[in-house]
């Protein structure tokens, strides 16, 4: 009965709890699959169609409207809408069309010049009019189409969005989980028993590693079936920073646990550290765009440092090797934070 | 085995300015069942969780099945097993899940069917915690605290918020876990409660010991066993009172007057004498046999009920 009494020892059945609780809590796979699953698509569709948009162009009354119309729906780059003259200036007034065509023997271009949209109707509404005017190129060219792997902004956004995922199922996952249990006095009871510390914390520390595994595997999976986003680094050394930055992260969430007593204390602590560093760590955009003097500081955030790592592995395609200072931080961060807590950890 | 499962002296525990727990001496021989009684706010939990290793003492010692708690904590956590107030137990784990977690922490202990059999709930072995009714909550802390079989059981207020059907089937439960040189350490604010299950009684308010002894004893040391209540208009003067045969004492709460007597077949007709030579009528007279209830009255002069609303 060796196999039994291995069942039996507490940290197997600490990290059993652990995983029940999760797989029996349907909203945490929401908020850890479902989230970010549907965060991606969303913005990965917006910026997708931005890439392939036509621009709009109106087309006033005019004698020859059905020439010029022609001419212009030719166009690969342009989407054309009837208007009257009206119409059409306030449509230019608003920023719903980018150029407004006024036909004639001569026809006439409205817009605004100091508009980057207007510069390249003009273009395309010139190219289009004088081609069914009969113009011919004299210089052939050739066209290559590319759209460079890495370059898009979904390759830039399913990193971010997976750093945001990691902190928040651990910061939530765990910090919420430890919290509750103050709350309904289970910690005191289980501190009642001869439970050893060391085993409850390991099998919250492993439970978060299977759980993080599990993401990033998700999200890598997804990435690549919807995005085609793939990994340009070692798949591997992608998905142990992805655990080193989720432990690093448990020790944050049980740093800010160790004593809270109340639901409203610990959702406001939580709130407080993954908000302020959703906002600054570049999960969206580049942590790069804020100003020079702020970057120490958002170079040393766990945050900024597990996606740039992540950002390094997936588009640069970068090695271990450089990684050594985003991961002194995230190791620094969580060893720091994992002994400030069991410090300051309250049972009761 | 220590003959005493409990000894505590002058155990004092402060809170900054405020002194919860003000002296307590305590003895409890082994397998006996102590009934710690008070009201909320007499610092029973405070006591019971000092006895538990939870909290620190400020000062005095405590020494729990011949240890202290500095000497072997975790050798006597493996030895005693506990129910605290208002556990909340993983919702989304079942009953038999949430023992097997338990039972994994003591080295040594009884299987999870029989803990489960112990309490009764062996029909809700698969149900999540989160389904059990109130009384079938209680039971289930009954059976964690049971798993690791422990020599000494703290029981802190098990039946509080169970209705009465509830109530009196955890009562017969633990009556039953009573055998087996088991020592049981109940905290209860039902006055019934401790006199059904215990051997001796400690009576705490404001963190002092204001009685102990057994149940029969502390309601004899009231002087009588018998209450005579009753309303008399207009009042009888106590002097005329105390002529009862038995008479003990008197109390009044409002109207009422309770007097306690050795005998009623004696006491009764001589008040009826009595208010009739006073030319005062009895609007209602009742008679019940002295409670715990009247003792803590006495000792506190407050009833339970007040005490809890204070």
């Amino acid at each position: 009965m060796k196999g039994a009494s291995g069942w039996l020892k507490p940290f197997w059945q600490l990290l059993l709890m652990r995983l029940r609780s999760f797989v029996r809590e349907p909203s945490a796979t929401f908020w850890v699959f479902g989230f970010p699953l549907l965060m991606s698509i969303v913005l990965g569709l917006a910026f997708q169609n931005q890439a392939g948009a036509r621009l709009s162009v109106a087309v006033a009354e005019g004698p020859e409207r059905p020439a010029v119309l022609g001419a212009l729906r030719a166009s690969e780059g342009l989407s054309t809408t009837e208007m009257t003259l009206d119409e059409a200036h306030r449509a230019l007034l608003s920023g719903k069309v980018a150029l407004a065509v006024v036909p004639a023997a001569t026809p006439r271009l409205l817009l605004d010049p100091t508009q980057p949209e207007a510069r390249s109707a003009k273009l395309l509404v010139v190219d289009a009019l004088q081609r069914a005017a009969g113009r011919t190129d004299p210089r052939p060219l050739e066209e290559e189409r590319v759209t460079l792997p890495g370059s898009r902004y979904i390759d830039f956004l399913v990193p971010g969005l997976l750093g945001f995922g990691l902190m928040s199922s651990s910061i939530w996952g765990v910090g919420w989980a430890i919290v509750q249990m103050r709350i309904g006095k289970l910690l005191r009871r289980l501190a009642a028993t001869p439970m050893r510390k060391l085993d409850f914390l390991l099998a919250f520390a492993a439970g978060r590693l299977l759980l993080a595994l599990l993401e990033v595997l998700f999200f890598l999976g997804f990435a690549r079936l919807i995005f085609d986003v793939r990994v340009a680094g070692n798949p591997l050394t992608f998905l142990l920073w992805g655990l080193l930055g989720a432990l690093s992260f448990g020790g944050l969430s049980a740093l800010v646990a160790s004593r809270a007593q109340s639901s409203e204390t610990a959702s406001g602590l939580m709130n407080l550290v993954t908000l302020s560093m959703t906002v600054v760590s570049g999960v969206f955009f580049s942590a790069s765009h804020f100003p020079g003097w702020a970057q120490p500081v958002l170079r040393a955030l766990p945050l900024t440092a597990l996606i740039d790592g992540l950002r390094a592995i997936s588009i640069d395609g970068a090695g271990v090797a450089a990684l050594v200072g985003p991961a002194l931080v995230l190791l620094l961060w969580g060893v720091g934070s994992f002994a400030l807590a069991l410090r300051l950890f309250r049972w009761t | 085995m220590a003959a005493l499962a409990i000894e505590v002296e002058r155990l004092v525990k402060r809170f900054g300015d405020l002194v919860a727990v003000d002296g307590i001496d305590l003895t409890v021989s082994t397998g006996t069942c102590l009934g710690l009684l008070g009201p909320n706010g007499a610092e029973k939990t405070t006591t019971v969780e000092i006895l538990e290793g939870l909290q620190p003492a400020t000062s005095g010692s405590v020494r729990v099945l011949g240890r202290t708690w500095a000497e072997d904590p975790e050798g006597i956590r493996a030895r005693i097993g506990a129910t605290l107030q208002e556990t909340r137990f993983h919702e989304k784990l079942t009953v038999e899940e949430t023992l097997t977690l338990f039972r994994s922490f003591y080295p040594r202990g009884q299987g999870v069917e029989q803990a489960l059999s112990q309490v009764a709930l062996e029909e809700k072995r698969d149900a999540r915690v989160g389904t059990l009714s109130g009384g079938q909550k209680q039971r289930l802390a009954l059976a964690v605290g049971l798993v690791g079989d422990p020599e000494l059981l703290f029981l802190d207020e098990p039946t509080t918020g169970l209705d009465p059907v509830s109530r009196r089937g955890l009562w017969t439960i633990i009556e039953r876990l009573k055998g087996r040189g088991r020592t049981v350490v109940l905290t209860t604010h039902y006055m019934e409660e401790a006199a059904v299950l215990c051997d001796d009684i400690v009576i705490v308010d404001h963190g002092r010991i204001v009685a102990r002894g057994t149940p029969d004893a502390l309601v004899h040391s009231l002087g009588g066993e018998q209450l005579v209540e009753f309303v008399a208009r207009p009042a009888i003067p106590s002097e005329a009172l105390e002529r009862v045969p038995g008479f003990s004492g008197r109390r009044q709460r409002g109207e009422t007057v309770s007097l306690s007597v050795q005998a009623l077949h004696e006491a009764v007709p001589a008040l009826l004498r009595i208010a009739d030579e006073h030319r005062s009528e009895l609007v209602r007279l009742s008679t019940r046999a002295a409670t715990l209830d009247d003792v803590f009255l006495a000792l506190t002069g407050r009833t339970l009920v007040e005490a809890e609303q204070g």
